[in-house]
């Protein structure tokens, strides 16, 4: 899941400043997940904007909005609508797959902070960075790349306490826990041995997969 | 020869004292303490902003000790510079003389001074040394590509031996020797107790390196506390701190209290063999250095 935090509104006033109509466009994937994207945001955000002057003249929320061709048909659905700037209530991704079948300017309503867990409803968790190149297997299914504060892949730095990481207390050590993990399971013997390459240029952005076997 | 190797090599009794670069770009102070410690150390480590505090460079410092006849050992750590920044460093580093460093992976840019730096750690301790071992042994660089000269460093790291669990601590100590580290140099210690314990353990995985004890004289009851509650790997007992802070009482200063307490742990350290040297880490006291080792009878 993509997580979304939606911005200050101050900061929306600042970019809509002279737009007197404007088009909401949510997600309803992870944005709705994140109450920052799905019907019940879309709908508070236009009486929030309705009451500050600005006319909110269509809304959508596509069932995901990093989809170009379902974005795309959905999009025509405010050809008309006199819209002179688009609100995107998604992710990065989505807020710029509006833009690519869109006019007018497409203005971001979140910030879009990492790929994480949902625990339950509300609470969020940072799993992954998407290196590119994962460890998983060697480290008991715990990211040591997301989730030690330094990304460290070879075992701990001198500085956690009481289990808890340096960089911030509220944060348990990835490591300590991958040292339990690894112990459960019977494979300390991975905390030592040779440690792979990291190396970056898979990390060269942006990045593509094609499936399909020919140009798109 | 890396002057620390050869001590080491010998079974000569080491000492190491760190320095750090001023905030600033005035080194005269550093240049002065220099000039205390020649001849009584093997090396004078000069730290990479410790502690994620923004300072002049390790290696500034180290090209004006090595020019004044001063060994430096340059630290390295992973956090502001990537592979390429730091291989330049250390070639750069060499080109001057400078033969000895230490790796370390370094504090997180948000317990510094400049918390909304970048940090970087493309490499860590294991990967600086890894790396560094390699470009010695094949004459290759970071992307396999030919230097016209290769460097040669003596290899440090750091432990900390107050860790739990210590089978980690102790399994991070066994990459870093595979990745070639040569000289470990542990976080401060005050007893020997746990100093024990832990090169039991080491020797029970059968990592077989020189490991020189930390050694950080205290300067007051109150910076004592201070490292027991923030300070990682920091275990200063309570004696101590009471031996400290009623130091006024008996009609003297805490600092010399501290220095003698340094002075009677490496004394205890050397007498009992314990390890093959110790790495003096004064925190801004480094004249105090040269009366620590008096007193624990070193040359
Ligand atoms: S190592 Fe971590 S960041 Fe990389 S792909 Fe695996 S889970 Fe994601
Ligand atoms: S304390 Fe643990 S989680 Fe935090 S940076 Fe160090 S190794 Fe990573």
């Amino acid at each position: 899941m993509i997580i979304t935090q939606r911005k200050p509104m101050e900061d929306l006033f600042a970019m809509l400043e002279g737009v007197q109509k404007v088009a909401l466009v949510g997600c309803g994937n992870c944005a709705a997940a994140c109450q920052t994207g799905g019907e019940n945001e879309v709908r508070e955000m236009k009486a929030l904007l309705e009451s500050k002057g600005i006319e909110v003249v269509g809304t959508l929320v596509p069932e995901e909005c990093c989809h170009k061709m379902l974005v795309k048909k959905e999009l025509k659905a405010l050809r008309d609508s006199g819209a002179q700037a688009i609100l995107g209530m998604a992710c990065g991704d989505g807020v710029q797959t509006v833009a690519d079948n869109a006019e007018v300017p497409v203005y971001p309503a979140n910030d879009t902070l990492f790929l994480g867990q949902i625990e339950r409803v509300g609470i969020f968790h940072e799993y992954c960075r998407m290196c590119g190149d994962c460890v998983l297997g060697e480290t008991g299914g715990i990211c040591p790349v997301t989730r030690c504060a330094k990304g460290l892949v070879n075992g701990p730095c001198g500085g956690q306490k009481n289990g808890k990481c340096e960089v911030d207390p509220e944060n348990d050590c990835a490591w300590i826990l991958i040292y339990k993990r690894l112990e459960k399971l019977g494979q300390l013997h991975k905390l030592t041995g040779p440690v792979p390459d990291r190396d970056h240029d898979r990390m060269a952005h942006p990045r593509h997969i094609n499936l399909r076997g020919k140009k798109v | 020869m890396s002057l620390l190797k050869t001590a080491l090599q010998r079974g000569e009794f080491a000492v190491t004292a760190e320095m750090a670069p001023p905030k600033g770009c005035d080194f005269s102070e550093q240049a002065a303490v220099a000039e205390l410690l020649r001849g009584k150390v093997q090396g004078v480590n000069v730290t990479d902003m410790q502690s994620a505090c923004l300072k002049a460079s390790s290696l500034g410092l180290c090209i004006r000790l090595k020019q004044a006849g001063v060994e430096p050992i340059l630290q390295v750590t992973g956090r502001d510079r990537n592979r390429m920044a730091i291989l330049a460093d250390l070639l750069s580093a060499a080109a001057f003389g400078i033969d000895t460093m230490l790796a370390l992976t370094g504090d997180h840019p948000v317990v510094g001074d400049c918390k909304g730096a970048k940090p970087v750690y493309d490499l860590d301790s294991v990967g600086i040394l890894e790396m560094l071992r390699r470009v010695e042994e094949t004459g290759l660089d970071c992307g396999g590509n030919a230097l016209d000269s290769k460097p040669e460093f003596f290899r440090g790291a750091v432990v900390t031996p107050v860790y739990e669990p210590v089978a980690l601590q102790v399994a991070k100590l066994r990459r870093k020797v595979d990745a070639g580290a040569q000289y470990i140099q542990t976080q401060g210690i005050f007893e020997t107790e746990s100093l024990k314990r832990f090169l039991e353990a080491v020797d029970q995985a059968q990592i077989r390196v020189p490991i020189m004890a930390g050694i950080i004289p205290l300067k007051s009851a109150g910076m004592a506390r201070y490292m027991n509650e923030n300070v990682p790997g920091i275990a200063v007992p309570q004696d101590q701190i009471d031996a400290l802070a009623s130091a006024k009482e008996a009609g003297r200063k805490p600092a010399e209290v501290g220095v003698d307490m340094a002075a009677d742990l490496i004394r205890q350290i050397r007498a009992e063999n314990l390890c093959p040297g110790v790495h003096i880490m004064a925190i801004g006291a480094e004249k105090n250095v040269p009366i620590i080792l008096e007193k624990a009878g070193i040359q």
